[in-house]
């Protein structure tokens, strides 16, 4: 591992142990996320593309092999990685103020200060005024953007996001999809980014991984030409090349459901 | 993003104009259908009062008809003016207060602490899986047996008084309490629980700011349920002691064979019952004020 890897797995398995039995999650997943870079991760569902997540975040440790953040291998939740979820999971007993500040308590640095950090974020994402209000006075699309708030204030350096944009309104998800990057880029941070639709993984990675299914394997790196690699998600869509990547991408998912990834799945 | 009223300020003043007579008879029309609205649904609940108001006259009125022609037995059922002669009577010299101040004492007492104990249990269960897993039948079979019918053995361990009738009382509220609660406990949506793990939240972390405020509104109406087991508990303890109390009332009324004290405390309870309840309906609203469940 060099000094501008952010994040990596080697040679990485997962069994999911249960009542009904063990099954095979994800196998020899080898993976590096350079520092600054976004990548997105494919696949049909089964794929273990939420595992993958759930792993690098120190949720559980794999069955076999290695995750490694920064240069320190990866034993549980770590400040420095922030994860985001496909709802908002904001506290309704809670002001959207003290649900962005959430992670400041647990990690016990919530302070005057702090707190405006917090105010600061909720302001830069378009939030500001609304500190004080419950989240089921808030639409569904500024109720993820205060989620998005509660990740930043910690200062994470790794940002895992779960399919974040996935419940929201086409329109919305667009918009959130441009701050997202908007922000990470200006922050410099690192991004994985787990999504069931090709056309926001094209539109805002550097990197598109498509992984495989039964058990869970990376099939294809695709990394994403410029420009639409340093354009913005909307206007990336909207470039010349854009079909013929959304088409390629969509040609590897096809091959997944005609593959080996055909027989019958739970 | 253009707003409609941005819009309508673009257009001519004519247009304008036009639009803006439209919508005075729109928001005419629309006040006439609210204001429909709330006179039929003042009616309706006019007429329910007014239908409830009658029912209880209609029955205090037959009662006291029935009791005085002998239509039933006076002896046994009473009727209403007798009823109130007592209270009156038992209020004025000062005989009743004593009875009232025990009996909502002990339910007091019985149920704060019940609920409390109840919700410390659900924690412990909680935060050791393993012993929530050996107990659990037991908790079954508990809550399906009359605790009540353990009265007699706390009497004898803790002397006729106060201190056994609050035991009987805890009995009777602490199971149910420790399973709704336990139960909720668990069924706090695992998203909110990865939200803190994530940040790395201890077990104790996570049980002061998921598991505990998450439960809240089942904690709450939990002690509303137990303000009704409270009073079985404590009337039955009462009965049992045969000291002090509306249920020593009510027991004493039945070995004289005085109905007429059984059933004017009957209606003491009545009272005072709902009057504890509402508060406890007061507070859940006072306490659950700002935020909803989605």
């Amino acid at each position: 591992m060099n000094d501008s890897t952010a994040l990596a797995l080697r040679r990485l398995s997962h069994v999911y142990v249960g009542d009904k039995g063990a099954s095979l999650a994800v196998e020899g997943i080898d993976l590096a996320v350079a520092k600054g870079e976004f990548v997105s991760l494919v696949g049909p569902s089964g794929c273990g593309k939420t595992t993958l997540l759930s792993l690098l975040a120190g949720l559980f440790p794999p069955t076999t092999g290695e995750v490694w953040l920064g240069g320190e291998r990866v034993f549980g939740p770590s400040p420095k990685v922030g994860y985001m979820l496909q709802q908002d999971y904001l506290f309704p007993w809670r002001t959207i103020r003290d649900n962005a500040a959430v992670g400041l308590e647990i990690q016990g640095t919530k302070s005057k200060e702090t707190m405006k950090k917090v105010d600061g974020w909720l302001e830069e994402l378009g939030l500001g005024g609304s500190g004080y209000r419950y989240p089921h006075e808030l639409s569904g699309g500024m109720r993820q953007r205060v989620a998005l708030a509660r990740t930043l204030v910690t200062e994470p350096e790794v940002l895992l996001l779960d399919e974040p944009f996935s419940a929201l309104d086409l329109h919305i998800k667009m918009q959130l999809e441009e701050l997202v990057v908007e922000t990470l880029g200006k922050l410099g941070k690192t991004a994985v980014l787990v999504t069931h639709d090709l056309s926001e993984a094209a539109a805002m990675s550097d990197r598109v991984i498509v992984l495989g299914r039964n058990p869970g394997h990376i099939r294809k790196e695709i990394a994403i030409p410029e420009p639409i690699r340093s354009t913005d998600p909307i206007e990336a869509r909207k470039l010349p090349g854009f079909q013929t990547l959304f088409e390629e991408l969509w040609a590897e998912l096809d091959a997944v459901d005609e593959g080996k990834g055909g027989e019958s799945h739970a | 993003m253009r707003n409609p009223e941005q819009q309508a300020a673009g257009e001519p003043e004519s247009e304008r104009a036009e639009v803006s007579g439209a919508q005075e008879e729109r928001a005419a029309l629309m006040d006439d259908l609210y204001a429909k609205h709330k006179r039929n649904a003042r009616r309706t609940s006019a007429l329910a009062f007014a239908t409830q108001v009658s029912l209880l006259v209609a029955f205090i009125v037959l009662w006291e008809a029935a009791g005085r022609n002998k239509w039933i037995d006076p002896l046994l059922f009473s009727f209403p003016s007798k009823l109130l002669d007592q209270l009156w009577t038992t209020m004025m010299d000062g005989s009743l207060w004593p009875h009232v101040g025990a009996t909502v004492m002990e339910t007091i007492v019985g149920f704060l602490l019940g609920t409390l104990t109840g919700t410390v249990l659900a924690a412990i269960l909680w935060w050791f899986p393993f012993l929530s897993r050996v107990f659990d039948p037991y908790l079954v079979v508990l809550n399906s047996m009359p605790k009540v019918a353990l009265g007699p053995i706390f009497i004898v361990g803790l002397g006729p008084g106060f201190a056994s009738i609050v035991a009987i009382t805890l009995m009777v509220t602490v199971i149910i309490t420790t399973i709704n609660i336990y139960n909720r406990f668990r069924e706090i949506d695992s998203g909110y629980v990865k939200v803190v793990r994530l940040f790395g939240a201890s077990r104790l972390q996570l049980f002061r700011l998921v598991i505990l405020p998450g439960s809240f509104p089942v904690i709450i109406a939990t002690l509303k349920v137990n303000v009704g087991l409270a009073w079985v508990g404590v009337i039955v303890g009462e009965f049992l002691v045969a000291k002090i109390g509306l249920g020593y009332q009510i027991i004493y009324g039945f070995q004289v064979f005085n109905f007429t004290l059984v059933l004017s405390s009957l209606v003491v309870i009545g009272v005072v019952a709902t009057v504890m309840y509402q508060l406890v309906a007061w507070l859940e609203k006072r306490l659950t004020e700002g935020w909803r469940e989605r």
